[in-house]
């Protein structure tokens, strides 16, 4: 019998049970986070994670390493500080779609302009889930959330053509199902110098799915294994993401 | 002794500068103490602007200058806006081929001197404020000319401090 | 200038602007980030020309926003950060020095107040951001603000700022305004022995003993930085000693009432006031920054007709010396306010005054500085009441 956890020392254990609900892709993205730090072996000690508010903020606040709960919208720009003033940290922002690419867009692009080195998670899961529900910058035309009973009649952010566009020096897009890959993409970006951009395409079974009647989380991470494609020298122009459409994944952009 | 300076004219006239080689000279070589304000406009060449020197032998406080004892013009426009700002027997020195000065109340003294011109003379009419700081130090002797020549050394850059020491020296020989 | 020199020690003709990084940079700020606004600019000029020449960072970013954001996330990796801009600036930073205050970040944000609301006058002066400073950012907190009322004061005063940032592990406002911000005048900058830094606060505990929320007696926890293996966690959150988001009222009791206490246990040390002709004074006039300046004249003037009137300076504007007012108010006949604002500080005075109907407001809405005369009808008008 395992007395341990294996990812325990990555983990603040008298935090748990977290918040995130059954189904739901964080924690995956967290275990692969978690799985890649441990694979390249550095020191936790010097591994820092910023995030901001939302489901996803709350990903600090679990992270047995040096973390800072931030306000939303602003984990990039705290994360800015903190690597300038010690270069010697590994510091990651791990945030939600809302919070990097609404309220906090405008500093996404900067960091990625500045090519501050910084590694940016975002787990995307297409919309507002702690708020209950909410249109994202990055929920699929047509599909329904609490401020969009109607459907959504907004275009939607291509994070990794964003991310791209703005410099980024190393661009991937996995799911929650693709864990292998999206450890590796990791590991890459944490290899790299330079302004690192991480999508992890994730389920919210509890409010996106639930809006768009897409069922259970399995489901949905069925949905991701049948309908996302690699597609080699794919341009990141051509990968946005429509509704319940396959999608493309991989690693983009490796300057 | 508090005395007050306005040195005017339009943007890129070294007006500003002039102010604060007025300020650094009695300020840090003539042991008094100054304070130096200039007046701001969104543009950043031409209009009328102003610099502003407070000179005391005790504490500045009130620190901006109402009504100058010496006002410096080196445009019309600049003269026009800010001569009647000239205390009772205050003196008023003007650029005489950029302004056409009026008959003055007040006891109000005016010289005139072809500071730009003599600038032109010596090969760059960028020191023509410098000229006039000279002349300005002559006829005031508000600040010491020793203080004034330091203050220009220090506030101009290297290559062209022969040219403003000559500058000042041109203004200063002006017969007043 | 010798740019690779950290403290210029010697006589300057500088602008207050300047004044202040220089001050920033003696007392061993090693972080700026800002983003250019009239009238603060001059000091992320000068920073940019100085910081990398020290082996400090200056970054100019997308927004005051950001600005403001990433000075905390330097004060978390151990720098002495700092920010500057003016009243539209700090409107947009308000939500994140509610975090700096929060995560108990020291440093240093510089408001150059200019004619306002909204754009208002970028270039011209105003004092109408007393209240910003104060109540600005949502919640219940105490913030310390100082108000110099010249270049060298601003020298003098950011210095001042960063160590009672550090002692007290909150932000602190340097409140300042565009007369004295864009004025030159001779400041003496000391030897660099001769100036005093408080230390960051770090802790001497081990990661295992060491919770980064527990209070020192004086209710100011220890610090550390980022890398050096505590692995703590901080947030906006209300959090326990252990840095952790606990949802109650019992928690929220505890962590407010000590980021309050902490700054009004300790008034004596942060208080700073500069009284004159106090001894006899039947009026008091009452000012800070510029203002104060102006009020000296008058004083003279009022003196020379006979009126006993005398001079008491906020350095300190926040926390307010209320105590101090309330003895005052005993033995005086009443106070004037002159500010550049329609009444801010004033109403700390009325507040704090044993008698409210004492006090006389000279307001300016900016744009320039009182006429003398203004307040002196009112030093008159107190003195026959």
């Amino acid at each position: 019998m395992v007395e341990n956890h294996p990812m325990e020392p990555f983990l603040r254990t008298d935090r748990i049970p977290h918040i995130w609900c059954p189904g739901c892709g964080i924690g995956t993205t967290v275990n692969a986070f978690a799985n890649a730090i441990k694979k390249c072996g550095i020191s936790l000690d010097k591994v820092c994670i910023v995030s901001g508010i939302g489901c996803t903020g709350r990903v600090a606040g679990y992270l047995n390493l040096d973390s800072f709960h931030t306000t939303h919208g602003r984990a990039v720009p705290f994360a800015t500080g903190l690597k300038l003033a010690n270069p010697e940290l590994h510091v990651f922002v791990f945030s939600g779609d809302g919070d990097l690419f609404a309220i906090g867009g405008n500093h996404f692009i900067h960091a990625a302009r500045r090519n501050i080195d910084i590694k940016v998670i975002c787990v995307n899961n297409f919309i507002y889930g702690m708020t209950g529900g909410q249109l994202a910058p990055t929920t699929p035309l047509t599909a329904k959330t609490s401020t969009s009973p109607y459907g959504n009649k907004e275009q939607p952010f291509n994070l990794p053509y964003l991310a791209e566009s703005s410099g980024a020096k190393f661009v991937a897009r996995w799911t929650t199902y693709h864990v292998m890959q999206l450890t590796n993409a990791i590991i890459k970006a944490l290899n790299k110098p330079g302004f690192c951009f991480i999508e992890s395409v994730s389920p919210c079974p509890t409010v996106y799915a639930r809006k768009n009647r897409l069922g259970t989380g399995l489901e949905i991470m069925k949905f991701f294994k049948e309908n996302t494609r690699r597609e080699k020298g794919v341009s990141t122009r051509d990968i946005g993401i429509d509704f319940q459409k396959e999608f493309i994944v991989g690693n983009f952009v490796d300057i | 002794m508090r005395k007050e300076i306005r040195v005017s004219g339009f943007g890129g006239q070294g007006v500003i500068l002039s102010g604060y080689i007025i300020g650094k000279a009695a300020s840090i070589y003539d042991g008094k103490n100054a304070s130096f304000t200039q007046s701001y406009g969104p543009e950043a060449r031409g209009g009328a602007c102003a610099a502003q020197v407070v000179i005391s032998d005790s504490n500045v406080d009130f620190p901006l200058v109402r009504d100058s004892e010496v006002l410096i013009s080196l445009s019309q426009v600049a003269y026009n806006k800010f001569r009647t700002l000239v205390k009772p027997n205050g003196v008023v020195l003007t650029d005489e081929d950029l302004v056409k000065p009026e008959n003055e109340e007040n006891d109000i003294k005016t010289y005139a001197i072809p500071a730009t011109r003599i600038a032109e003379e010596l090969g760059n009419k960028i020191v023509g404020n410098i000229v006039m700081l000279g002349y300005m130090t002559k006829v005031t002797g508000i600040v010491s000319k020793e203080a004034m020549m330091k203050s220009i050394g220090d506030s101009v850059p290297e290559r062209f401090k022969e040219l403003n020491i000559e500058a000042f020296e041109k203004g200063y020989q002006y017969p007043g | 200038m010798e740019k690779e020199k950290r403290v210029l020690t010697g006589e300057h003709f500088i602008q207050g602007d300047i004044a202040c990084a220089e001050g920033a940079i003696s007392v061993g700020c090693n972080f700026f980030a800002g983003y250019p606004i009239t009238p603060a600019s001059e000091i992320a000029e000068r920073m940019s020309e100085r910081q990398p020449c020290l082996g400090g960072t200056f970054i100019q970013m997308e927004d005051e926003i950001a600005s403001i954001t990433a000075v905390l996330g330097a004060s978390w990796a151990g720098a002495k950060a700092m920010t500057a801009t003016s009243g539209p600036g700090i409107a947009l930073m308000l939500e994140n020095i509610g975090l700096g205050i929060m995560m108990e970040s020291p440093c240093v944000i510089v408001n150059v107040q200019r004619g306002s609301p909204s754009t208002g006058l970028p270039t011209l002066w105003g004092q109408a951001d007393m209240m910003q400073a104060r109540w600005g950012t949502h919640g219940d907190y105490r913030i310390i603000a100082l108000c110099p009322n010249s270049p060298q004061e601003l020298y003098d005063l950011t210095i001042k700022g960063f160590n009672l940032s550090e002692k007290y592990r909150v932000p602190v406002f340097i409140m300042t305004d565009a007369v004295v911000g864009h004025m030159t005048e001779k400041v003496i900058i000391p030897k660099e022995e001769d100036i005093e830094i408080y230390p960051r606060r770090y802790t001497t505990l081990s990661p295992k003993e060491y919770l980064p929320y527990k209070p020192e007696a004086d209710l100011v926890p220890q610090i550390i930085k980022a890398g050096d293996g505590y692995r703590i966690h901080t947030t906006g959150l209300t959090h326990d000693e252990r840095g952790y988001p606990v949802m109650s009222a019992e928690c929220q009791k505890k962590l407010v009432s000590r980021l309050i206490d902490k700054i009004l246990n300790n008034l004596d040390d942060i208080i700073i006031v500069e009284e004159k002709d106090m001894d006899d004074a039947e009026v008091v006039v009452i000012s800070y920054g510029i203002t104060s300046r102006v009020v000296i004249p008058t004083i003279q003037k009022a003196r020379e007709n006979g009126i006993k009137v005398g001079s008491f300076r906020l350095i300190t504007a926040w926390p307010f010396p209320g105590e101090k007012i309330r003895e005052l108010s005993e033995r005086v006949k009443g106070f004037v306010v002159p500010e550049i604002n329609c009444g801010q500080m004033v109403r700390e005075v009325e507040r704090h005054s044993k008698c409210s109907d004492k006090v006389e407001l000279v307001p300016h809405t900016g744009g320039d500085i009182h006429d003398p005369d203004t307040i002196y009808e009112a030093i008159m008008k107190v003195a026959k009441s």
